[in-house]
């Protein structure tokens, strides 16, 4: 249920996120979801991708920083109320989100939204409860 | 006034027959009263009596900063410290502070020192002498002080900081000297511009400025904008303080104040004192002082000296202005830096990476100091929050230590230059 998130720190300066994603190409990895957070001086980009291992090692090969975190997707229907329906459950059970962000599935029915929470397990039992379908890692990265 | 004191104006011969009788006594003396330096005099050959002549001077032994902090704090005093009447200190290279103790006596030779430099800038008992520089330990805020009071003009007491206020008192209170650093200088032009003051409103005619390296260019803007004479002073704390040199009218180099202090230049690499006019190392020995006399203090900061007589009559030599160190001292905003000391701080933070530069720039006339210091895998975070705790912990903990406000900047590994052999640790990039 949970799903490996790699992350990336990038300078803020031309080029770094066009050397960033060349160099996952490179090595044939597919990127399914990415948000960027960002300061004045540097920005941080948060990857979900088909092969994590591999991901991981062309990036440390290539001299970036990279963590791994595990987060949790979760699919919620693409219509107007869709993303705050799926907030209630966390909000009741008090798990703190740190970030999130979402994208849109192929078939265009569902959206997906990535949460980073601190109580990890917590949030997967609140989100089944709610009648979420929390999705599991290999179906993430296989879309 | 033309100058202060006679002894500016001095017939070469007269005055140095004077630092002779004061350099046996002062080395005989501190052979006699600090043990330090008759070690250091013993090795060199030296006992009481020995000098005889000026040019013995480059066969004593040289003062570091080193020294200094290795007798912290009052080793190197040469008299009890019931005689001691004043303290002051800058920062050192590994949290010892370089201590300096003056006798009543001092502080009345400093004092006449500093008058002299601000006849220089055009003062008599009836300017108002606006000290922006920092009062405390550190000695551009007392030293000009004191040199106004010993001349009769009027101290102003404004220290640093605060610059909408000094306009104000500028205006109100009429100051015709100011006294800071060249870049607080221009800021105070920016925040007269700022609040509208016109130049009619204040009498500002001219400038006393230092403890930070400056360019002539610089000094062109602050005539221009201020409409005034700048004057470039020199000194140090472990020399005196404010007062070593100070640029008379002709604007071609600083005069020394040869009569307590003598000039040497030295190669820094070998010790070599250098022929008339070569570029190296700044030696000073103290001739006029009690509480703390230096013998060849070695600066580190570069110049040259020139010997020529000078158009406006006095006969002491004059020092060019600062080129240079010869060590990575940065200096910022008075305060003195070194990066060893920021790496000391930054060693001290769990799981930094130990590569990191410090790059200097003058942005709107204030120097920024910025520490880039470079993200590892175990200080990165996905979260931003986390990354910017991380950075406002290395702020906090450089800028308590350092004394001086900075900036820092998270790098990508391995995007700080790595050099082969010496890191360059420091990067200065003020156009000085």
């Amino acid at each position: 249920m949970k799903v490996r998130q790699i992350s990336v720190f990038l300078e803020n300066k031309s080029g770094r996120l066009l050397e960033a994603c060349k160099s996952l190409a490179e090595a044939q990895v597919n990127i399914r979801a990415l948000s960027i957070a960002e300061t004045a001086d540097y920005g941080v980009l948060r990857l979900i991708v088909n092969d994590p291992d591999t991901a991981m090692r062309v990036m440390v090969e290539n001299k970036f920083t990279v963590s791994e975190t595990e987060v949790i997707a979760v699919e919620v229907p693409d219509r107007p109320g869709g993303l705050a329906a799926v907030l209630a459950p966390l909000y009741e059970t008090n798990v703190n989100i740190e970030y999130l962000y979402c994208f849109v599935e192929k078939s265009g029915e569902s959206a997906m939204v990535v949460f980073r929470v601190e109580k990890l397990d917590e949030a997967i039992k609140a989100l089944q409860a709610g009648g979420y379908n929390v999705m599991r890692e290999e179906d993430v990265y296989i879309i | 006034m033309d100058h202060f004191n006679p002894v500016e104006t001095w017939e070469r011969d007269r005055l140095q027959a004077l630092q002779l009788e004061r350099l046996q006594e002062t080395a005989d003396r501190l052979f006699e009263k600090v043990p330090f330096f008759r070690r250091k005099l013993e090795e060199a050959g030296f006992k009481p009596g020995d000098v005889k002549s000026l040019e013995d001077l480059e066969k004593l032994p040289f003062t570091t900063k080193d020294d200094l902090r290795d007798n912290y704090p009052f080793g190197l005093f040469a008299v009890p410290m019931r005689d001691i009447v004043r303290i002051h200190a800058s920062s050192g290279t590994t949290g010892k502070p370089t201590v300096v103790g003056y006798t009543a006596q001092d502080i009345q030779v400093w004092a006449d020192l500093v008058a002299r430099a601000i006849v220089v800038a055009g003062g008599s008992q009836d300017d108002v002498v606006h000290v922006a520089y920092g009062y405390g330990l550190f000695t551009g805020g007392l030293g000009l002080h004191y040199g106004a009071e010993k001349l009769g003009a009027t101290a102003l007491p404004m220290s640093g900081g605060n610059t909408k206020r000094q306009v104000r008192m500028m205006v109100d209170f009429g100051s015709t000297i100011l006294c800071c650093t060249p870049s607080y200088a221009l800021n105070i032009a920016e925040v007269m511009n700022e609040l509208g003051v016109e130049r009619g409103e204040i009498k500002l005619k001219s400038a006393i400025l230092g403890a930070e390296p400056w360019s002539n260019e610089m000094r062109d803007e602050i005539e221009r904008v201020l409409e005034i004479s700048a004057h470039d002073i020199y000194g140090l704390s472990e020399v005196v303080g404010p007062g070593v040199s100070i640029e008379c009218v002709e604007k071609k180099g600083l005069h020394v104040f040869e009569d307590s202090f003598i000039p040497e230049i030295i190669d820094p690499g070998t010790g070599k004192v250098l022929p008339p006019g070569e570029s190296g190392e700044l030696v000073f020995t103290n001739i006029n002082k009690e509480g703390l006399a230096l013998l060849r203090y070695r600066t580190r900061d570069i110049s040259k000296l020139i010997k020529e007589a000078c158009p406006c009559g006095r006969t002491h030599y004059r020092m060019e202005r600062i080129t240079g160190r010869t060590d990575d001292m940065l200096i910022i905003r008075g305060v003195n830096v070194f990066p060893s000391q920021v790496e000391m701080v930054l060693m001290q933070i769990p799981g930094l990476a130990p590569h990191y530069q410090l790059v200097v720039d003058r942005i709107d006339n204030l120097d920024i100091l910025e520490v880039q210091v470079e993200v590892s895998p175990e200080t990165f975070s996905d979260e931003i929050k986390r990354l910017e705790d991380l950075e406002r912990k290395i702020r906090d903990e450089v800028q308590s230590y350092l004394g001086v406000s900075v900036k820092v900047r998270l790098m990508e590994p391995r995007s700080i230059g790595r050099s082969e052999g010496k890191a360059v640790r420091a990067v200065d990039k003020r156009r000085i």
